[in-house]
């Protein structure tokens, strides 16, 4: 039996927007809980562009990708939410009760009157490398992540790719595959240089192959490779494969909550712009994910959305109560939640 | 104004006036240039907005620099004409600049 979370608020996200949902619904006494597929709080913010600048966050003429999340961490942080990462939400039920379970890819099982999707682009997944004809071989002998290391054993192992990622499996692997070829466009590479020389320091001793170049072709049958063509400066080369592991970094996708049963529009989740509220009452959707007429992606105006969403959520988890619209500059019970004196 | 063209996939051809100091990836968008997704709105944080600069501007164009040639390696048939358009800024060098829209992003 697995053991269930309880929750007023599940928030699929933990991007700016699902983090500022927190501050939010926080003023309200709502406990939050955030999952995220990534590793850390930040989304794309974290996993694309850390360093870039940010310049239309009122009140910040400039601030970085990574430092907007680290200030919106200290803020929420008096309302204590709890975060689950490395997670992707699956299936998500309605109960009797009106409040919804969802459930994990780790088969966690979540509870509560509310789940707030503030999804972003999607979640973040392995993205397919531009290897023509490779679906079939996909889950066979093609993987995007080592689940096993046994898995690869005794196999001609091709690993495709030039970050951290492809470097750290071409050097863990080795020991355990038949042989191990890395195939990277260029012989520059994107990873730690330590990881880097050590693989140069094995090729030395031939106990490893590096092809500069492009897979452009693969060989096999039955989902089963044999040989992959690798387009390189002098030409192609034919090289045996039996797994391949392509690491070319993520892309995103809604992924199971297309199944949720929520109206769609082109991959985006319609909402009103009063509560933004999808289809399905209680179920709320924020950010880069929603649409509306006029919707701009941009990060102040998911700030926005959650603020209105905050009170339609209050409204569901404590119906009948009246809801008293306060500044945090003045109110003493709203500057007691953030822990400050007025 | 400065003139560009793009080549779509299927030939194509996409002329228009750019304003200098605009990325070649706005210009696309702006006009609409099916096969440049721009995905991550111009951060160099994606490849799709992937173009083969044509031959005779490459030396103009120049080099990508390191961050964009991290990111061409997940961009699909690299060549080695290939630029992310959100990485070149129109100039009046540039007048006359041809690209071409690859089969695919990624």
């Amino acid at each position: 039996m697995t053991e269930t979370t309880r929750t007023d608020v599940l928030i699929v996200g933990a991007g700016p927007v699902g983090l500022f949902a927190v501050f939010e619904l926080g003023l309200f006494d709502m406990k939050c809980h955030l999952i995220d597929i990534l590793d850390r709080p930040g989304g794309q913010c974290a996993e694309l562009y850390p360093e870039k600048p940010i310049y239309d966050i009122p009140g910040w003429p400039s601030i970085s990708a990574q430092g907007l999340v680290d200030k919106l961490l200290e803020q929420i942080a008096p309302f204590k939410p709890d975060f689950s990462y490395n997670r992707m939400v699956s299936s998500l039920e309605k109960l009797e009760d009106g409040s919804f379970r969802v459930t994990t890819d780790e088969n966690e099982v979540f509870e509560a009157k509310v789940v707030v999707i503030a999804a972003g682009g999607g979640s973040f997944q392995p993205k397919r490398p531009p290897i023509p004809g490779i679906e079939p071989y996909e889950g066979k002998s093609v993987f995007y992540s080592v689940r096993r290391m046994e898995d690869f054993r005794g196999h001609d192992l091709v690993i495709v790719g030039g970050g951290d990622s492809a470097l750290d499996w071409t050097l863990n692997l080795q020991p355990v595959a038949k042989s191990v070829t890395l195939v990277h466009r260029r012989p520059e590479f994107r990873a730690a240089p330590d990881s880097v020389n050590k693989m140069y320091a094995m090729q030395e001793m031939r106990q490893l192959e590096f092809q500069v170049g492009q897979v452009t072709g693969l060989t096999g049958a039955d989902g089963q490779l044999s040989s992959a063509t690798i387009k390189g400066p002098d030409g192609d080369v034919e090289v045996p494969c039996t797994r391949m592991l392509p690491f070319f970094g993520l892309t995103m996708k809604l992924g199971p909550i297309a199944e949720w049963g929520l109206n769609l529009h082109e991959n985006l989740i319609p909402v009103d712009t009063e509560k933004f509220q999808t289809s399905v009452p209680g179920i709320f959707a924020v950010g880069d994910i929603n649409w509306y007429p006029g919707k701009l992606k941009l990060i102040l105006s998911g700030f926005h959305e959650v603020a209105l969403m905050a009170q339609a959520a209050k409204r569901i988890i404590s119906p009948g109560e009246r809801i008293v619209f306060q500044y945090t500059t003045s109110s003493t019970s709203l500057q007691k939640k953030l822990g400050v004196s007025g | 104004m400065t003139k560009l063209t793009f080549i779509a996939h299927d030939g194509t051809h996409f002329d228009m006036d750019a304003e200098n100091g605009s990325t070649v990836m706005e210009n696309a968008i702006r006009n609409a240039v099916p096969g440049i997704e721009a995905e991550c709105g111009g951060a160099c944080a994606c490849a799709t907005c992937h173009v083969y600069v044509d031959e005779a501007w490459t030396a103009e164009v120049g080099e990508p620099e390191a961050m964009e040639e991290d990111m061409l390696d997940f961009a699909y048939d690299v060549q080695p004409n290939s630029r992310l358009s959100c990485q070149i800024k129109v100039r009046d060098a540039l007048d006359g600049l041809v690209v071409r829209v690859p089969a695919r992003q990624g």
